[in-house]
């Protein structure tokens, strides 16, 4: 029989974190930070069709950074998960939090009883009526959580781009102006020897969580309202009738579509 | 809630694999209590237990399908309810409504609904629009078992068709049986106690390529039709201002018309009924 040489708990915990950490900081990175609008998604991604960041749930996105098929198998579950507790109760009973827990707890169980980790760090996010009140969750690959308030940065060199960000991020900022501050922060790192470089704009993935919507809030920006963004202020979209977080009095209870899709019938007469 | 929770506290197996993109399938796997169609019915018939939805219809116009549904449920010779809601968005582009066993069909509208997004979200594109009415359909017989002991529910599916070349064909409606279906419908249909009496009067009013305001019209008529004769499909309600729910889907997407706009039509097609009772 094939002698078992001995590992000590704490070297295979070491070297299973020296792997994740190896593998995230190999790929590019993604931020995430709220602004006056909603919260906004900003990856380096050169593939418009392998998202980076998606749509949980009405207010809840979805960030991630690492190996494609772990976290896009986490993302599915994250979504199976949502779906099955806002048709079991409400929609508005699903929560971020919630859903970084069940992340948290999966991703612990992934770190001490496979031989691999999983090489992902990723973000759950939650829009809330006020940028005070949006929650940013980071997750890493031994299924530690920590609640960021304002923004946060993963994968890559992620302390060069987080200095950036937190210098200069304000929960007042303007769509533009937070666009603008994500893309110097992605680009302040990875030049030559460590200088900043220029990112092109089809190399980012754009996406937002509007916290003037009802209902489903997560809208993709590509293609030209990407470089108008980019480029200069743009009037937001005429704000819907503002109607407090995920709350829709007008929603009948028998459905389940999201509140967007129900039209608020005006109070009736009675 | 979900089947086989991990002793790790891990999400179980079922919620991470790459499987299938469906919701209900998933349900299937995960939380088969909670489908319709999965739960052991005593033999006999259970028709009388629960309200009965009626009368709704759906027309093609130019702009758009238009989905309008009455708002009374019956148990026997009763009236369950004056407001029940039988008509709702299934996804941005197409509407549902429902006719039969009143809470299966809510429960089948809503796992739709759910359907719908589930799909759209995992996979990042919606299905399209004959893709949806095939999914209906088989959630639809799934119920079969209780249909046969009388719990029957049969939806009414309409929607514009963003990948339609002919802009005649844009506004599609397809019904379905309680074996599943799907028929696509050419112009306008109806389902419910009522829909004799609704399709009869589209059939002498309906023309291809009408307005979406005519439809919306036309839709509100029919449903007073079937009011006027049949017990189970309520009328505009005037005392208590309870009016037919009347949403369409149209290029930009779906829209439910206001309690103002349903009731100045609703109004109208009574004034015009107290001069022509007939129409």
């Amino acid at each position: 029989m094939a002698m078992q040489f001995y590992a000590s708990p704490e070297q295979i915990m070491r070297d299973r974190s020296e792997l994740a950490r190896k593998g995230i900081a190999r790929g590019r990175s993604a931020v995430v930070l709220s602004y006056s609008g909603g919260v906004l998604f900003v990856a380096e991604n050169i593939s418009s069709a392998l998202h980076k960041v998606s749509e949980i749930y009405d207010r809840i996105g979805f960030a991630a950074v690492g190996r494609y098929n772990e976290f896009e198998n986490l993302r599915r579950a994250g979504v199976r998960m949502a779906d099955l507790n806002g048709i079991s109760y409400d929609r508005r009973d699903v929560t971020g939090r919630a859903l970084a827990n069940a992340y948290a707890q999966t991703l612990g169980a992934i770190f001490t009883e496979q031989s691999k980790p999983f090489e992902v760090e990723i973000c759950v996010a939650e829009v809330g009526d006020t940028p005070e009140r949006d929650e940013l969750y980071r997750l890493t690959y031994d299924g530690s959580v920590n609640d960021e308030p304002g923004c946060m940065a993963m994968g890559g060199q992620t302390d060069g781009i987080s200095g950036v960000l937190r210098g200069s991020h304000r929960s007042d900022m303007s769509l533009h102006e937070a666009v603008q501050l994500a893309m110097r922060a992605l680009s302040s790192v990875g030049g030559e020897g460590g200088a900043a470089r220029t990112i092109a704009a089809d190399q980012l993935e754009v996406a937002i969580l509007d916290r003037h919507r009802v209902g489903r809030t997560f809208r993709r920006i590509t293609g030209a309202a990407l470089t108008a963004v980019l480029d200069h202020e743009v009037p937001a979209e005429e704000a819907e009738e503002e109607t407090p977080s995920a709350a829709a009095p007008g929603k009948p209870t028998s459905s389940a579509g999201s509140a967007d899709l129900e039209d608020k019938p005006e109070a009736s007469g009675d | 809630m979900a089947a086989g929770f991990d002793p790790s506290g891990r999400l179980p197996d079922v919620f991470t694999n790459a499987g299938t993109s469906s919701f209900t399938q998933f349900l299937t796997a995960a939380a088969p209590e909670l489908l319709p169609g999965r739960r052991p019915l005593p033999p006999g018939m259970a028709a009388d237990i629960a309200p009965h939805a009626t009368t709704i219809v759906a027309l093609a116009s130019a702009g758009g399908v238009v989905m309008a549904g009455d708002r009374r449920a019956t148990m026997g010779n009763l009236i369950a309810s004056r407001d029940i809601e039988k008509v709702h968005p299934a996804d941005a582009y197409s509407l549902v409504g429902m006719a039969g066993t009143a809470g299966i069909g809510i429960e089948l509208i809503r796992l739709f609904q759910v359907e719908l997004e589930h799909y759209e979200k995992i996979e990042g594109a919606s299905l399209s629009l004959d893709g949806k009415a095939n999914r209906l359909a088989s959630m639809v017989r799934s119920n079969l078992g209780a249909a046969m002991q009388g719990l029957a529910v049969v939806p009414l599916f309409a929607g514009y068709d963003l990948a339609a070349n002919d802009p005649a064909k844009v506004a599609r409606i397809f019904s379905f049986d309680v074996t599943g279906g799907p028929y696509e419908e050419r112009g306008y249909d109806a389902i419910g106690s009522g829909s004799i009496f609704a399709s009869s009067a589209l059939k002498k009013r309906y023309r291809a390529g009408l307005s979406l305001d005519d439809a919306v019209r036309l839709a509100v008529e029919a449903l007073y039709d079937a009011a006027d004769d049949d017990t189970a499909t309520g009328g505009p309600d005037l005392t208590r201002r309870i009016y037919p729910v009347v949403m369409t889907a149209t290029a930009e997407g779906t829209h439910r018309l206001t309690e103002a706009e349903t009731a100045s039509i609703a109004e109208a097609v009574v004034a015009d009924r107290m001069q022509n009772p007939g129409g």
